[in-house]
């Protein structure tokens, strides 16, 4: 064990030379681009904030079910099949059949190419599953049915998650998808997240739509209230305008009444409609709907053919520019809840590395100390390469560009307290061996040889515990697991190959001498 | 040579009780969970004049109809931390607060943190938390039951339970909070004492093979002793590194360094007088290693 060839020695040296170098690129500023990693600081440690948000799907597969029982109603209309009764009962379609149809409509339903029923053939399941009580056909979205919904209006969502972040310009947001109903956003730096969070707890859902008197409006009619206010009036459900046909919008000052609005341009399909509805309704009221709400409800009193507009409502200027965002950036599909937050101020932040660097440094000085008076010149070696393990940790960390948390620096300094564990094993040991074997080469050799069981069994227990963390750790959790971890890859390297050479070198040089260790 | 073997009955006794005792405090008193498990909001508040005292945020807070506050000193002086389980969530609930707050106290201060975590995350994280660590005890005796006997495996995991629910005891016990940092310093408690007991069981083992004429009782206390100042040693060196973490680290990383202290103190002691005990108890002779070797 005590043996080194010329090329290990280089090979060991080469990439100890190189961990440093790489490690160093975080403490020092240069120009030189050469090597540009850094170990990216975690949200803990720089200031920021973290919000998982939750899609409320709900809503869509209402929507969802709606349009299914228009298909559906034109479909068993097409085979001729007498039905009744067909109705939405929260998340399930209901309708009635007679006896004599009954086989039939299961068959159109079940089979593997069902037109009505789909995604047999791509999922080995339908779209629905279907329950059939007496003459009664109950359907309800298959698991399939809905993993569908959800992941599409997922995309959907991170999308005008992400136009939203950006549009207010944080720095460099983290943006992903979490299951198949969450969105994590990451905002490094962004120390109240207030602003953002009133923007992403909008769904958007812009709406023109003209208010009526008479009940019997061939689309139905619905009670909605003004925006601040309990007025309400009723609204048509045709919509004339949706969000879907803004090119853009900016806020802007109106110059008669001095107030904050939002101007918007239509696309080429909207100019013509907006034309259109508002060359009929002249002298009718249009509302502009946000989100369930009556933003303003202006009488129309020329015809619009520009394509462009202007809504005005009580808005502040930070209040249109915030409205106007929402409406550049689109709707989201469904309603987003914001279920988990965690803000750090950057001052919090600063004081976090402060005290992580002010513990780190005292656990370091404190265990070498302890070890240089244990062992003397065997605690300088290990004392050593306790010093190269933490470049060398850094080092990996820097390379993989690794995220550092609060509880990551915990872990380093753990790592420095158990790091040195290896070190004691094998000295323990060859020191028994010394007692027996007078030969120094031979019980330092035998020390290394019948420590290394314990060695490895030990830290495989740690690495399986930091595993384990890893994979179930969530945010600055996942740090510490990921410090741990490396450090003990670090640890071995470092003890089996710089520790080890040290101790061949010097041991070799010093055969003869009695009580070496 | 320490005779550890002298005492394997009275410390078994006592972890006996101890064990039991800490079981009783998490039925009857449970753990402290903060705002992790239990959903609910933190503030730490770092208030900068030294006008405000405690009693003036706790009874600001009062006023605000938040439920149940919990308001405490946080390190400093003037830092604070507010916590309370409201049940509504709405998104501006932290700014309504904050205007609240500067009308009562003053504009001098400021959010230095602020969680918020849904009822429906707690628990999730509460579950993920109790899977992580009944996972790890498993994969550990998964581990050491490949590595060596049965036997070995029995009185390892015995010594990481016992480290396990004493730690968790002492925070019933003082009412120490219990949040997600907590999990990360019992699973490394679980790696820690699994560590320590890997060592003394190797040697004995070792010892097994070597010496056939030597009882189990007598062997283990050899092996124990052999290894004894390396366990010292390796105790010494993490505790010296925890105890830094613990006194310059900061207040976020308290409860965690605590945790983990207490954890290299017991599994340091349970390595000795439960793992080793029970492979007394169980009467592990040469015989039980040699048929390892044999397979």
């Amino acid at each position: 064990m005590l043996y080194f060839s010329k090329l290990r020695i280089t090979f060991v040296s080469l990439i100890t030379l190189v961990f440093i170098y790489i490690s160093s690129s975080n403490f020092i500023n240069s120009n030189n681009n050469f090597f540009e990693k850094k170990i990216n600081l975690g949200l803990d440690l720089q200031g920021g904030s973290y919000l998982l948000l939750e899609i409320d799907n709900k809503p869509i597969i209402i929507k969802k079910l709606q349009n299914s029982t228009t298909a559906i109603r034109n479909f068993l209309k097409n085979q001729n099949i007498i039905f009744s009764d067909l109705k939405i009962v929260d998340t399930n379609i209901f309708f009635n059949t007679t006896n004599k149809d009954q086989e039939k409509i299961e068959s159109l339903f079940l089979s593997e190419d069902s037109e009505i029923n789909p995604y047999y053939p791509k999922y080995k399941t339908h779209q629905f599953r279907v329950n059939i009580d007496g003459n009664q056909f109950k359907l309800e979205f298959s698991k399939y049915g809905l993993i569908d919904i959800k992941n599409s209006s997922q995309d959907q969502a991170i999308e005008i998650v992400r136009r939203r972040v950006d549009e207010v310009g944080t720095n460099e947001p983290n943006i992903l998808k979490r299951g198949n109903n969450r969105i994590l956003v990451e905002l490094p730096g962004l120390d109240d997240p207030m602003r953002i969070k009133s923007l992403l707890g909008k769904t958007a859902n812009l709406t023109f739509r003209f208010i009526t008197q008479n009940d019997n409006d061939v689309f139905g009619v619905e009670k909605l209230f003004f925006e601040d206010t309990t007025e309400d009036a009723f609204v048509s459900k045709r919509i004339i305008l949706s969000g879907d046909n803004l090119l853009d919008a900016q806020p802007a000052m109106n110059n008669q009444s001095n107030e904050a609005i939002v101007s918007f341009t239509l696309d080429r399909v909207g100019a013509k409609r907006f034309g259109k509805a508002t060359s009929t309704g002249v002298g009718k009221q249009l509302a502009i709907v946000l989100d369930g709400k009556i933003v303003s409800a202006p009488v129309i009193r020329d015809a619009i053919v520009s394509g462009s507009g202007q809504i005005s409502g009580n808005f502040t200027f930070q209040s249109a520019t915030d409205l106007a965002l929402l409406l550049r950036s689109g709707a989201l599909p469904a309603p987003l809840n914001i279920i988990e937050e965690r803000t750090v101020g950057p001052d919090l932040g600063q004081d976090s590395i402060e005290a992580g660097i002010i513990a780190l440094l005292t656990g370091f000085i404190l265990v070498i100390v302890f070890m240089f008076f244990k062992y003397k010149f065997f605690g300088l070696i290990a004392n050593i390469t306790l010093l190269i393990n933490l470049f060398l940790l850094t080092g990996v960390l820097t390379l993989f560009e690794a995220t550092l948390t609060l509880p990551g620096i915990a872990g380093i300094i753990l790592t420095v307290g158990m790091a040195v564990d290896a070190n004691v094993l094998i000295f323990e040991r060859i020191k028994e061996e010394c007692k027996n074997e007078k030969n120094n080469i031979v019980a330092f050799d035998s020390g290394y040889v019948k420590s290394k069981t314990a060695i490895i069994d030990a830290n495989i227990t740690t690495l399986l515990a930091a595993i384990i963390l890893f994979i179930m750790g969530s945010g600055p959790i996942k740090g510490f697991s990921i410090t741990l971890g490396v450090g003990i890859f670090t640890t071995l390297f470092s003890v089996y190959f710089i520790a080890r050479l040290l101790t061949a070198l010097y041991v070799l040089k010093n055969k003869e001498k009695i009580n070496l260790i | 040579m320490i005779k550890f073997n002298k005492f394997y009955k009275l410390f078994n006794i006592t972890s006996f009780f101890l064990v039991i005792i800490s079981i009783l405090f998490l039925i009857f008193k449970g753990l402290n969970f903060g705002v992790d498990f239990k959903g609910g909001t933190l503030i730490e508040l770092r208030v900068n004049d030294n006008q405000a005292n405690i009693s003036s945020i706790r009874q600001s807070f009062k006023n605000m109809d938040l439920g149940d506050v919990n308001v405490k000193k946080f390190g400093k002086d003037n830092d604070f931390l507010i916590k309370f389980e409201k049940k509504d969530n709405s998104s501006n609930l932290i700014e309504l607060i904050k205007n609240d707050l500067s009308k009562s106290i003053g504009d001098n201060f400021t959010f230095r943190r602020v969680e918020n975590v849904g009822p429906k995350v707690s628990s999730e994280l509460l579950k993920s938390g109790i899977i992580a660590i009944t996972l790890s005890l498993a994969v550990m005796l998964f581990y050491i039951w490949i590595r060596f006997e049965w036997q070995f495996s029995l009185g390892a995991i015995l010594a990481l339970f016992h480290d396990v629910i004493v730690t968790l005891g002492i925070f019933s016990l003082f009412s120490l909070e219990i949040n997600l940092s907590i999990v990360a310093a019992i699973l490394t408690i679980v790696g820690y004492s699994m560590n320590d007991t890997v060592v003394i069981f190797d040697r004995v083992r070792e010892n097994l093979r070597k010496y056939s004429d030597i009882k189990i009782n007598e062997l283990t206390n050899i092996s124990i002793n052999e290894t004894l100042s390396r366990t010292i040693i390796t105790s010494m060196t993490t505790l010296l590194a925890l105890v830094s973490i613990y006194l310059f680290g900061g207040e976020i990383l308290k409860g965690f360094s605590l945790a983990m202290i207490l954890g290299v103190v017991f599994g340091t002691y349970s390595s000795i007088y439960i793992a080793n005990s029970t492979l007394v108890k169980l009467n592990v002779t040469q015989k039980t290693v040699l048929k390892e070797d044999d397979n």
